[in-house]
């Protein structure tokens, strides 16, 4: 690394490398986010009922609408439980997957770890119709299921959902938790053979603890998918009619943007970015002092 | 448990595991390969796919040979630019001390944080004003800034790119850029790949913005296509055939592409996540 003195005479190169990613940074990252938060403070006024719409400041008062809206809050409830339920099994599953490759129990590692990632090659849009086709009844191929569960009604389609999400992230998952888990140096190993501990007794106590950062950053960006889920239950509208218009937050911001009230709009969006961001930011923090300690 | 024993129930998860993954899949192959957009079976009956790919292909004069272009455009384009800017920007926040690097590298780890989700709605309010909105443009620009890749690019510029290498090629008096485009690069390259293949991904799977921005048909990725189609076959229900097989067709190249590239997803990845 350069000292500061070096710093100076390199500055050119430095805004070289850097000016380019952080005009655009800027450009298509903070000035949004600024636009939405301005957006979000105005409001539509009209003379009488069929007056001409003028925008005036309004203050907090799409916030206050955003707070009173319980249809937005209903949704934010639906995927706070969805992701308790569905982020632990896909990176358990993720995980288990990937202790098994690493253990030294599994042959044809090559093939199963690309049998198990292909389905991220699969946009979730696409990934959803095909699951779609799956669960109706009369497409379906699994028909003794779908005759017997409506895994398209209210009660469940959430998890079938669930279940998609699930499908096309367990391998992604799996291979960044295994990569980590190929870079513990195998010196660590040793003392683990001679002391006698088995495979899941190593699993365990040497190479859970080893891939911590990977399990953290697998979780900090799967909370961030749970609670922009969109594309999955946009895609299941046309399948279910359980799945409404508001079904998840950000499904509100496109229905409310839609109307077109962009105005509530941007202030679900600003509530919801700044809800994600304070939701895996302390999730950071509070396996960083855990680690810590 | 005897090893025989543990191999066993190991391989016995993998198998179920396959099952799992891979029939989905499976069916849909079978799926497009059926005439009339019967998907039921996991098996083939009236073998036709060259028939229904065709189909796909030339419905409403090749609308949707139109849709892969758009995203395989929108996709290596902003993969390949997003890469290489997050790569110097990267690069040069591990490589160099600077007034505000601390700064610029804590707001960039934000942006990781703030779901891209959450700025397509401004975003379209600001390409509309700029009368922007619904053009190639309102996809492509913002689909360039990959915040994770900068982060990754710096973990591995710290530790792959040693300083004795950058001071040798500063006495043999090359310049800063230059030392990164001949020989930092090069070493920086698995790091690279993953992060051109993770971007990639990101872009041909974008929905929300491509939806919310664009109105114009014609300007669609393959997603948005196969998603409008799918939401008409309550209408037109010679569409169900046809986001089968599309889904079918959009799919193969991907899925070529992966077992092609297989090798170099893990690469760069280890020392992005085990620090």
């Amino acid at each position: 690394m350069t000292g500061p003195r070096g710093a100076r005479r390199h500055l050119p190169a430095i805004a070289f490398f850097v000016t380019p990613f952080a005009a655009l940074f800027a450009l298509f990252y903070l000035v949004p986010i600024g636009y939405a938060i301005v957006q979000s403070l105005y409001k539509v006024e009209r003379t009488g009922t069929f007056g001409p719409a003028r925008e005036v400041f309004g203050g907090l008062a799409q916030y206050r609408r955003v707070f009173t809206d319980s249809p937005f809050w209903h949704s934010v409830e639906r995927v706070l439980l969805f992701g308790v339920v569905q982020v632990p099994i896909m990176l358990g599953l993720a995980l288990i997957l990937a202790l098994l490759l690493d253990s030294g129990l599994v042959r044809g590692k090559r093939f199963f770890r690309l049998a198990f990632f292909l389905p991220y090659a699969v946009p979730g849009v696409v990934a959803a119709i095909m699951w779609g086709y799956l669960y109706s009844p009369n497409l379906s191929p699994f028909t003794a299921v779908t005759a017997n569960l409506d895994l398209l009604g209210a009660d469940l389609v959430l998890w079938s959902i669930a279940n998609v999400v699930t499908w096309v992230y367990v391998g992604y998952n799996m291979l960044i938790l295994y990569s980590a888990l190929l870079a513990i140096p195998p010196e660590i190993y040793e003392a683990a053979r001679i002391d006698g501990a088995g495979v899941i007794r190593t699993a365990w106590s040497i190479k859970i603890p080893m891939v911590r950062p990977a399990i953290v950053l697998t979780t900090v960006f799967s909370i961030i998918g749970t609670l922009q889920l969109l594309a999955e239950p946009q895609v299941f509208r046309s399948f279910s009619s359980a799945v409404s218009s508001t079904y998840t937050p950000n499904l509100t911001v496109y229905a409310t943007s839609s109307v077109p009230n962009f105005h509530l709009a941007a202030a679900f969006s600003v509530v919801l970015a700044l809800a994600t961001f304070v939701l895996s930011f302390s999730f950071l923090k509070f396996t960083q002092r855990r680690g810590a300690r | 448990m005897t090893v025989l024993t543990r191999r066993a129930a190991a391989m016995l998860v993998m198998a179920v595991c396959t099952v799992y993954f891979l029939t989905p899949l499976w069916w849909l192959f079978v799926g497009a390969t059926k005439s009339g957009g019967r998907g039921v079976g996991l098996w083939f009956d009236h073998f036709q796919l060259g028939a229904n790919v065709r189909a796909v292909l030339t419905y409403q004069d090749g609308i949707f040979v139109r849709w892969l272009v758009n995203s395989v455009g929108y996709t290596v384009g902003a993969a390949a630019l997003g890469t290489l800017l997050a790569g110097m920007c990267g690069y040069a926040l591990a490589k160099y001390r600077f007034p505000g690097r601390e700064a610029i590298f804590n707001v960039v780890l934000g942006g990781v944080l703030v779901p891209a989700t959450a700025l397509a709605l401004p975003l379209f309010l600001l390409f509309s004003k700029a009368h922007a909105a619904n053009t190639f443009w309102a996809v492509f620009l913002p689909s360039l800034v990959n915040p994770f890749g900068v982060y990754l690019a710096r973990i591995y510029a710290a530790s792959s790119v040693p300083d004795e290498l950058l001071e040798a090629a500063r006495i043999d008096g090359s310049g800063e850029v230059r030392t990164f485009f001949t020989l930092s690069v090069r070493l920086m390259a698995p790091a690279f790949v993953t992060i051109f293949l993770f971007h990639f991904v990101a872009v041909w799977n974008n929905f929300l913005l491509p939806l919310i921005m664009l109105g114009n048909q014609k300007l669609f990725p393959v997603t948005l296509g196969l998603y409008t189609w799918n939401s008409q076959v309550d209408q037109r229900p010679e569409l169900r055939g046809l986001v089968l097989v599309g889904a079918f067709v959009s799919l193969a190249p991907m899925i070529i592409a992966f077992l092609a590239l297989q090798r170099f997803w893990r690469s760069g990845l280890g020392a992005g996540s085990i620090k």
